[in-house]
């Protein structure tokens, strides 16, 4: 076989590419060639879910406004308000910091999550790379988490020129690592993703799933309290979650909050971990979406 | 694997390919996690209950099905190639293979080639997005690039003659337009290798007849294609070679006249006698129903092969659940290789025109005799159709029953050759000698 494989390639452009379709046993390759190959439909495909997204809403993007707005209104009124957590900065800007990657990360676990089934049509009818679909998915969340970051701005703006808040703003060298940190907000979404929408073609129980599961890690990740509500010497456990280093790395860069310091390195070990053994799951189980989804 | 042997003319070569379902996980149904832990939960009395009774298959053995298996053939490059075959037969599992949408259980395909797949059509199309929009999206998703549908762009719009509404979302679109602008994407799609399923099965007569003309086409321009259909004209139009697959086997592969030959008797072999059973009636047929098609020699026997000197009684039997008006019912007789000797309605006659056009719900037979000594020798195919004329087509069997005509002392028998032509009317010869 590879004989004859190298045999026509040394012939040269006169005959076309040699395909061969087998049954892959075992953990196969990951193929990320092939994403490459493809990597015109991960842009059509982005550009639909963003394109589609709002079609038929009253308030079209404004709804990336007001979900993450209206959020933060309810918890500074909640936790900021009632239960009076004190952090030395104005609760909604430390509040809304932390819901924007928050934000990008739910809607990604969730869309992409359920992204295969809503596709299924397609599985069925059309060989491409299955993992083009979540990661569309993910990436069409960052308009929205674009549009939410103006907010983010505005509010700033808002507390920066209040001279009673007790908050300047300065422009420091952490904010150089704010697209890094979108990286790790993406990199954890799309490994959890990946799992997810997998399992989902299998089992459909993740479709039940998942809002528990959302609301769950929303409350182990440090939203609308501090890390360092967490004992010392749990934080690297806490750390775990790679959520963590994400969240507490935005009001680090952003509102110059202590430094998220070795939990950042534990998320992303933990980020990219997840992505990897995401990846191979997904690769594992791709062969059988047509035949069950 | 002695592909290098000929490696510049094959395009396709599949060996002992295979693919097994499990039964419970066809399309319909899914696992869930409760599956799963029940059936762990109950492996180990399996386990137990497989030792007791040792020798026996398990007992997932039996809810194995093989969608294909032993399938071994090849295709050369340029060839257009004819896949036939009973529902359920393996084809679609076939095609999906070939295009990777599934994998092979066992065994394995070399393709040589970009393989370009229709297996339906307009598939990733969002009702949302608008004709254009889609344009690029389905296009993408077919596998094309950016730039080349930029290219093709007004051709494909030229083509599906949507051009008005090209910035009209196409959950706007009438059934009709919809179909012709995702064909149209489609048609444009420059793979090597083409595999098509039976897109042709959707849409009118005009909308057909242009996929055809565009297969046709294709097949001209010297690509590598396979076509999946049902539609025993265009296969005998198109192809030169066919495949004929029954239970998941590779039955018969021979050039299409004789593979077609093949399937038609194979199925209703000497029965002279077709009967639908309820599930294989398509919802849309309704309130038609047919229930059988069956042909009669003299004596009345329902037999496969007729006499060319006797008229042959040709019945359609069918119910109506409620009543239709302006219905016509009719048989059309088609060669093997797909021309039509004729078409005739029961309502053709000003009489039957008057009295049946409308008919009350019950049980119907319709029936005629075509007359002694028209055709010639040979394989012929009964088509039916039901409609009402320009307003709807209830029911239509493209290949209903086929029938033997045997020459046996019909005009000209004295001489052992084959006469051309369809028909072999008895004339009445006049010879004079001129003085």
């Amino acid at each position: 076989m590879t004989a004859a494989l190298t045999a026509s390639k040394k012939k040269g452009n006169r005959s076309p590419e040699l395909i061969i379709i087998r049954p892959t046993r075992g953990l196969g390759a990951l193929n990320l060639k092939d994403l490459w190959v493809y990597r015109e439909l991960i842009y059509f495909m982005t550009w639909r879910d963003i394109k589609v997204r709002y079609k038929q809403t009253l308030l079209g993007a404004g709804w990336a406004i007001l979900q993450p707005f209206l959020r933060m209104v309810v918890f500074s009124l909640l936790f900021g308000g009632i239960a009076k957590l004190e952090y030395g900065l104005p609760y909604p800007l430390f509040n809304f910091a932390a819901l924007l990657p928050w934000g990008l990360f739910e809607k990604a676990m969730n869309d992409a999550g359920r992204s295969l089934v809503a596709n299924r049509n397609m599985i069925t009818k059309v060989y491409f790379p299955r993992m083009i679909i979540p990661l569309a998915s993910v990436i069409s969340g960052l308009v929205d988490f674009a549009i939410a970051m103006l907010v983010l701005v505005g509010i700033i703006v808002f507390y920066h020129l209040r001279p009673e808040s007790n908050f300047d703003f300065q422009f420091t060298p952490a904010l150089a690592f704010l697209p890094l940190l979108i990286l790790l907000a993406l990199v954890t979404a799309l490994g959890v993703s990946l799992w997810l929408s997998a399992m989902n073609v299998i089992y459909r129980d993740v479709g039940y799933v998942l809002p528990f599961l959302t609301q769950l890690w929303f409350f182990v990740t440090p939203v609308v309290y501090s890390s360092t509500d967490v004992p010392e010497k749990l934080r690297l456990i806490y750390a775990l979650n790679p959520m963590t280093g994400v969240v507490e790395g935005f009001r680090w860069a952003l509102l110059g909050s202590q430094a998220p310091g070795s939990m950042i390195w534990m998320s992303a070990v933990i980020a990219v971990c997840v992505l990897i053994s995401g990846m191979f799951y997904f690769r594992q189980m791709e062969r059988r979406f047509a035949d069950e989804i | 694997m002695n592909w290098s042997r000929n490696d510049s003319v094959l395009a396709v070569r599949v060996t002992d390919l295979g693919k097994k379902f499990r039964i419970g996980t066809s399309p319909e149904s899914y696992h869930t996690l409760r599956d799963v832990l029940v059936e762990k939960a109950a492996a180990p009395v399996r386990w137990l209950r497989s030792r007791r009774l040792a020798g026996e298959p398990p007992a997932n053995g039996q809810d194995v099905i093989w969608a294909l298996r032993n399938v071994n053939f090849e295709v050369t490059r340029g060839e257009v190639l004819g896949i036939i075959g009973r529902n359920g037969a393996g084809k679609s599992t076939l095609l999906k293979i070939l295009s990777r949408v599934t994998e092979p259980t066992e065994g394995y395909v070399e393709i040589r080639g970009r393989v370009g797949a229709l297996l339906e059509v307009g598939t990733g199309f969002h009702p949302e997005l608008t004709g254009r929009e889609n344009i690029y999206l389905n296009g993408a998703i077919l596998g094309m690039k950016r730039a080349e549908i930029d290219h093709k762009f007004d051709e494909i719009v030229a083509f599906s003659e949507v051009e008005k509404f090209i910035d009209t979302p196409v959950k706007r679109y009438s059934s009709g337009m919809y179909l012709r602008l995702a064909f149209a994407v489609a048609a444009h799609l420059e793979p090597e290798i083409l595999v098509v399923d039976d897109v042709l099965a959707v849409g009118d007569a005009e909308f057909q007849r242009k996929c055809l003309g565009k297969m046709s086409d294709v097949a001209q321009e010297g690509r590598t294609v396979l076509f999946v259909s049902h539609n025993m004209s265009a296969i005998l139009r198109l192809t030169e070679r066919s495949l004929v697959f029954d239970k998941g086997q590779l039955v018969f592969q021979a050039p299409t006249a004789e593979a077609v030959d093949y399937y038609m008797s194979a199925g209703h072999v000497e029965v002279g006698e077709r009967i639908w059973e309820r599930d294989e009636v398509p919802s849309s047929a309704a309130p038609f129903l047919p229930v059988a098609l069956r042909v009669r020699n003299p004596q009345g026997m329902v037999i496969d092969t007729h006499r060319a000197t006797e008229p042959i009684s040709v019945e359609f039997e069918y119910r109506l659940e409620s009543p239709i008006t302006s219905l016509r019912v009719g048989i059309y007789l088609l060669t093997v290789r797909g021309e039509y000797v004729f078409t005739s309605f029961d309502t053709d006659s000003a009489e039957n025109y008057e009295r049946f056009s409308s008919r009350a719900a019950g049980r119907y037979v319709s029936r005629f005799q075509i007359p002694a000594n028209l055709l010639n020798e040979g394989r012929y195919i009964l088509a039916v159709n039901a409609s009402a004329f320009k307003v709807r087509r209830y029911f239509h069997d493209e290949n209903a029953l086929a029938i033997t005509v045997d020459g046996t002392g019909a005009p000209g028998k004295q001489w052992a050759e084959v006469r051309l032509g369809t028909v072999r009317p008895a004339f009445q010869w006049q010879i004079e000698r001129m003085e």
